[in-house]
């Protein structure tokens, strides 16, 4: 179903973080963005749809201090708004936000560290756009902020602290189907698996809470209203996003889950952990019967790698690209 | 991020370290209680009481010159005296060790089990002397009391800090090229084969159910793989069957035969050493021969000499040159120390129970300079 093509190097290697790969396709100018988080760094290729051009940037973390860990980057992800995208690192310290090319800081937010240290890591993890103008972050504490993002300049506020959580977040996503149907507009995840559904506005309001079963949900995504949920048993599950209900339980990997992504058009989902194995499946979803069928379609083993990031280039799944710990380098694949 | 790394780093790589000090002292038939000494100093130092307190204060994980620093004076607290080069290999051949234990870690939980086997052998290498078996074990306790309550999440946090600090460390190590487990380019080999981890099903099942939770639809797919049941799940108590033997000494020759779980770490049950190992081992100990141990109460200090005969120190001198470049193995070059580092000897005394004057450690960043000092001051129990 996939062939691979050639792997874009990058600077440094990737770290073992999850959904470490964020991806950003920009048709007018025939570029594909890619950013993958190495320690207290982000590495940024620009890659030319010729795969003729490659540029490379990197960017640090604020308040980096070379001589100590204390500044790592948990993860970089891009927001895409109707208006303009944002490129955001979370890191220990707090959140950077930048202009989509990764050439100006527009925004600093940092965490409130303790007095005096105690043993809970703090540290910001999770990152969604949600409908025109929010940006969702969650923080180690179980906090989420929500950003309002203007349609240009740096005057980026907060609006709103949702506290639901009481585990550390994993991973955010805001419904990616673009239909304004949607009742939910984006689910959180933390490290006991509990998951959240939210609507946004003013404020946000809780729509629904899935109960985890004490095992961490390190990555979830949000697809015409069912909620897909990757695990650290390596199970994947899909929900009913607004009443929890189960549509499916898949066996899927022999080891953590680290990355899911959606391709919206086409409703083809991709799978990848600590097993070195990616996996594409196939969603439908039957409204008549209010049920959503998974199929498996295909599967890429990447020899003696553990993957923490894998995401579809393109909105119909046509092409995706991987990253795993220890590779300095992005390997894509394409449809035959 | 996980501010709970660095009792964890030291039991392990410590006790790393104490496996290959073992097997060296072993293979030369020191006499019993020479290497009684050797191993119940750095033991008894690196479970003291007070080490292992600052090292259980939530903290970020040091920087590598740091814990190198730190790691190079536990091994002083022994007979050994490394020049820097020799304490760069010896610190790769851990750390590589390490690296290797927490990819191959079934589920982040298991790297207590991981630090449990290295406290297990360590039990082991002093059950006969009291004072320091008693050390281990009260830490032993105060782990398991610290890290039991821990999550699955929080324990991924911690491996993935540990994976981040141990990131790009490439180095080929004979042991692991032979058993192939590290691949020519320096990668491990990471099976897609073997029983999955305990919690986890074995992939190729989808279920589908409807809205009053009823399964009414299920088939498989392929895998890829090709997985079994997990096994039982090992003892996170201070005794019982730990099931999992990553961690357990590669280095050992009495190793029995393992399960299909650690294929990769079983000796051969044979009296000869594995011959690569022990090669690994001579250029090691070549920087060894001829050290004088620090003792106090003015016994006569004993040499200890890790060869049979000068000769083979000779010629594993000798052999210990560059080697095959497409091996790039640990070569640890050794310089015999004409006058002892009088400032080494200084802190060596002061692990030894002599009451000196401690200068300010040089080098190493914030992070560890407490330690240091304290270690500097420690009274050995």
């Amino acid at each position: 179903m996939y062939h691979k093509e050639k792997s874009i190097q990058m600077k440094s290697s990737a770290s073992a973080l999850y959904n470490n790969l964020s991806v950003l396709r920009i048709a007018p100018r025939s570029l594909t963005y890619f950013t993958v988080v190495h320690a207290n760094m982000v590495n940024m290729v620009s890659a030319s749809w010729d795969g003729l051009n490659y540029s490379h940037r990197q960017l640090q973390s604020k308040e980096a201090n070379v001589a100590t860990s204390s500044s790592l980057i948990m993860q970089a992800a891009w927001c895409v708004l109707p208006s303009r995208d944002i490129l955001v690192l979370t890191s220990q310290k707090g959140i950077q936000m930048y202009e989509s090319d990764g050439s100006i800081m527009v925004y600093w937010h940092a965490l409130d560290t303790p007095e005096t240290q105690t043993a809970q890591a703090v540290f910001a993890r999770g990152i969604a756009a949600v409908r025109e103008k929010y940006i969702c972050v969650g923080i180690s504490s179980g906090s989420m902020l929500v950003f309002d993002v203007p349609i240009k300049g740096s005057n980026i506020t907060l609006s709103e602290v949702l506290e639901e959580h009481k585990e550390s977040i994993t991973d955010l996503a805001s419904e990616c189907s673009g239909s304004q149907e949607c009742i939910a507009d984006m689910v959180s995840a933390d490290d006991s698996g509990n998951l959240c559904v939210w609507k946004s506005g003013e404020d946000f309001q809780l729509l629904n809470k899935i109960p985890g079963f004490q095992m961490s949900c390190s990555s979830v995504k949000l697809w015409k209203g069912t909620v897909v949920a990757g695990y650290g048993t390596g199970q994947i599950r899909l929900y009913e996003a607004v009443t929890g209900i189960v549509h499916a339980e898949v066996n899927a990997h022999a080891r953590w889950i680290y990355s899911l992504d959606i391709a919206p058009f086409s409703g083809l989902l991709l799978s990848a952990a600590e097993d070195s194995l990616v996996r594409v499946w196939h969603l439908t979803m039957t409204p008549e019967t209010n049920s959503v069928e998974i199929v498996h379609m295909y599967n890429e083993c990447v020899t003696d790698t553990q993957i923490c990031g894998a995401k579809f280039c393109d909105g119909d799944g046509y092409a995706f690209a991987v990253t795993g710990y220890d590779l300095s380098e992005i390997i894509r694949y394409t449809q035959v | 991020m996980s501010m709970r790394t660095l009792p964890l780093v030291f039991i392990n790589l410590g006790g790393e370290m104490l496996y290959i000090l073992d097997q060296r002292l072993r293979a030369q038939n020191t006499a019993d209680d020479n290497t009684q000494k050797v191993m119940n100093d750095i033991i008894a130092t690196m479970f003291s009481k007070a080490f292992m307190e600052e090292l259980l204060k939530p903290q970020d994980l040091y920087s590598n010159r740091a814990l190198r620093t730190v790691l190079t004076r536990l091994a002083h607290a022994s007979i050994m005296r490394l020049n820097p080069a020799s304490m760069d290999r010896l610190y790769e051949l851990m750390v590589m060790a390490f690296k290797y234990q927490l990819l191959l870690c079934p589920r982040p939980r298991d790297l207590l089990i991981i630090s449990y086997n290295h406290i297990d052998t360590i039990r082991e290498f002093v059950r006969d002397t009291p004072s320091v078996l008693n050390q281990v074990d009260e830490t032993h306790r105060k782990i398991i009391e610290v890290y039991t309550p821990l999550s699955d999440g929080e324990f991924q946090l911690l491996r993935q800090t540990l994976l981040i600090f141990l990131q790009d460390m490439h180095v080929r190590v004979s042991l692991f090229l032979k058993d192939k487990v590290q691949n020519p380019n320096g990668r491990f080999a990471l099976s897609t084969t073997g029983p999955v981890p305990h919690g986890t099903e074995v992939p190729g099942l989808i279920r589908m159910f409807s809205s009053n939770g009823k399964e009414w639809k299920r088939w498989e797919f392929p895998t890829g793989g090709s997985y079994t049941s997990s096994i039982r799940v090992g003892s996170f108590e201070r005794f019982g069957d730990r099931v999992i033997r990553i961690g357990t000494n590669m280095y050992s020759v009495t190793q029995p035969e393992e399960t299909h779980t650690s294929k990769n770490f079983s000796q051969k049950a044979n009296s000869e050493p594995n011959p690569l190992a022990k090669e690994e081992l001579n250029l090691l100990a070549r920087l060894l021969g001829g050290m004088k141990v620090q003792n106090r109460n003015t016994e006569t200090g004993f040499r200890v000499n890790l060869f049979a005969t000068d000769q083979e120190e000779e010629e594993a001198g000798a052999s210990g040159g560059n080697g095959d470049q497409s091996f790039q193995v640990i070569n640890i070059q050794a310089t015999q120390a004409v006058q002892v580092n009088t400032e080494l000897a200084r802190i060596a005394g002061e692990f030894t129970g002599e009451p000196e004057q401690t200068e300010s450690p040089e080098g190493p960043s914030n992070k560890g300079e407490d330690l240091l000092a304290m270690m500097d001051e420690l009274i050995e129990l």
